[in-house]
């Protein structure tokens, strides 16, 4: 049986890991490619680096830490965050990511899906939505870290990005977000009924119990979580225990 | 052990070479029979596999482009069928086994295993993406020695396989349908998930498939 994902998500700024766990273990406790590996030996079914670095030196970093993530990591990961076109599409994914994750370069100019998607094939291709309430069944896509709202209609904007070519959704309830009280169940449902596309639910989980809430309730296929992974509170492995003893598929 | 890895343009190549390193082999990326090129990786392309003991056809990436891609390496391809060296053939690079894929309107493959690639049901979510189980089929088989039944494996595609031959299948997935997840005939082998990504069981795959190489 097809297993849920579980997905801790690393942010990464200059090449380094902001907000790291505190493994004992680690010889750096910085370097995200130490970090990943950690959590591919908790049991990480996938990893999202979300590089959050502003300056321009920002190309280099990423690309060095790409090429060494692949060369030690033997699970797929997913790099986001300043993505800015197809060019940069085409470089991350050739140093050895297993996927790009575009946001605010996609809802831009759409056309970098469809490109992307094209050339190296749709499972490459991730689509981070940043969404925002707005209304009783309507959420908003924001874009530039959540800064600039767009005025489109974020179930709309996944159907397009799919039918553009997009292989997955990654879905960010900016209302959530930080809160630690859940993901958003509705947004999440709503989102992975109007697609046919995986759709990974990302913002707000405190604990295991909500993501057993964001897959079971909001029929999402992988959940994503970076604080309570960080500060250890759990394990990768203990969140699964927990989701199997729930009756979720998990992979142990 | 030498292992060819081919650079059809478009795959990940770094993961399946550090993958086979890993396994225990001394890895080439090659981009063609031909003169050397430079390869979609950098700079690390050689030409030519004819001292490789064994070839790997990863991929991404759609079926006409592989085959496209492909059909600069005849002499490779030959050595194979003569059974000189053995094929492993990675996602899509498994699909491109079969005589024939619908992606993309009808595609010919490269007929190694009779059967045909079709697309995923309606029924289910594509791609299929993820990690699933597979189930073993009892027989002699070799890529799934020391492989439980039941072991997960990372999948990504949106098309899967149907051979003709049963015999052919030596572990199956099931998404929306039963399809092949390991298939192997001869010196040629294929593998629906990604070996390179799929942890420790990955790993113990490409070891199985490294030691029938040396056979």
């Amino acid at each position: 049986m097809l297993t849920k994902r579980i997905i801790p998500c690393l942010d990464v700024d200059r090449g380094r890991v902001v907000k790291g766990i505190r493994f004992q273990n680690l010889r750096d406790a910085g370097d995200p490619v130490e970090q990943a590996l950690a959590y591919e030996r908790q049991g990480a079914d996938e990893i999202v680096f979300l590089d959050i670095t502003a300056s321009s030196d920002r190309r280099d970093t990423v690309l060095d830490m790409v090429k060494r993530t692949a060369y030690e990591l033997s699970i797929p990961f997913t790099v986001g965050g300043g993505i800015r076109g197809y060019s940069d599409v085409r470089k991350v994914l050739l140093a050895g990511a297993d996927k790009v994750s575009l946001n605010t370069s996609a809802v831009l100019n759409p056309n970098v899906i469809s490109e992307g998607a094209g050339i190296f094939g749709s499972q490459c291709i991730v689509i981070a939505i940043d969404a925002k309430r707005a209304g009783a069944d309507r959420w908003e896509v924001y874009i530039y870290g959540g800064r600039k709202s767009t005025g489109i209609d974020a179930v709309e904007w996944a159907k397009q990005a799919e039918m553009m070519g997009a292989g997955e959704i990654l879905l960010t309830s900016m209302d959530y977000d930080g809160s630690k009280d859940g993901y958003d169940i509705s947004l999440t449902r709503r989102i992975a009924e109007s697609v046919n596309i995986p759709v990974i639910a990302s913002g707000g989980a405190g604990n295991a119990e909500h993501m057993r809430r964001a897959l079971a309730d909001g029929k999402a296929d992988a959940v994503l979580a970076a604080s309570i992974f960080h500060y250890g509170e759990y394990t990768v492995g203990q969140v699964k225990e927990y989701l199997l003893r729930a009756g979720i598929p998990v992979r142990i | 052990m030498k292992v060819a890895v081919l650079d059809l343009g478009l795959g990940n190549l770094m993961s399946m070479k550090r993958g086979l390193e890993r396994a225990g082999a001394d890895v080439s990326l090659v981009n063609s029979d031909e003169g050397p090129e430079m390869g979609s990786c950098g700079t690390c392309c050689i030409s030519g596999c004819a001292d490789a003991d064994a070839v790997v056809m990863p991929g991404v990436g759609s079926f006409k482009d592989g085959m496209k891609a492909i059909s600069k390496f005849t002499a490779t391809l030959n050595e194979i069928k003569e059974g000189k060296a053995a094929l492993l053939g990675v996602c899509l690079g498994m699909q491109m086994l079969f005589s024939r894929s619908q992606e993309g309107g009808e595609c010919e493959g490269l007929g190694l295993i009779k059967g045909k690639v079709v697309r995923l049901p309606m029924t289910v979510k594509v791609p299929h993406m993820g990690w699933n189980s597979i189930s073993l089929i009892s027989g002699n088989h070799r890529l799934t020695r020391g492989i439980k039944d039941g072991e997960y494996f990372y999948f990504v595609h949106s098309y899967y396989c149907v051979p003709e031959d049963r015999n052919t299948v030596s572990a199956e997935v099931e998404y929306g349908v039963k399809m092949p997840a390991i298939v192997e005939k001869g010196n040629v082998f294929g593998t629906q998930f990604h070996p390179e990504k799929s942890g420790p069981a990955g790993l113990a795959v490409l070891k199985n498939f490294l030691e029938e190489a040396k056979r």
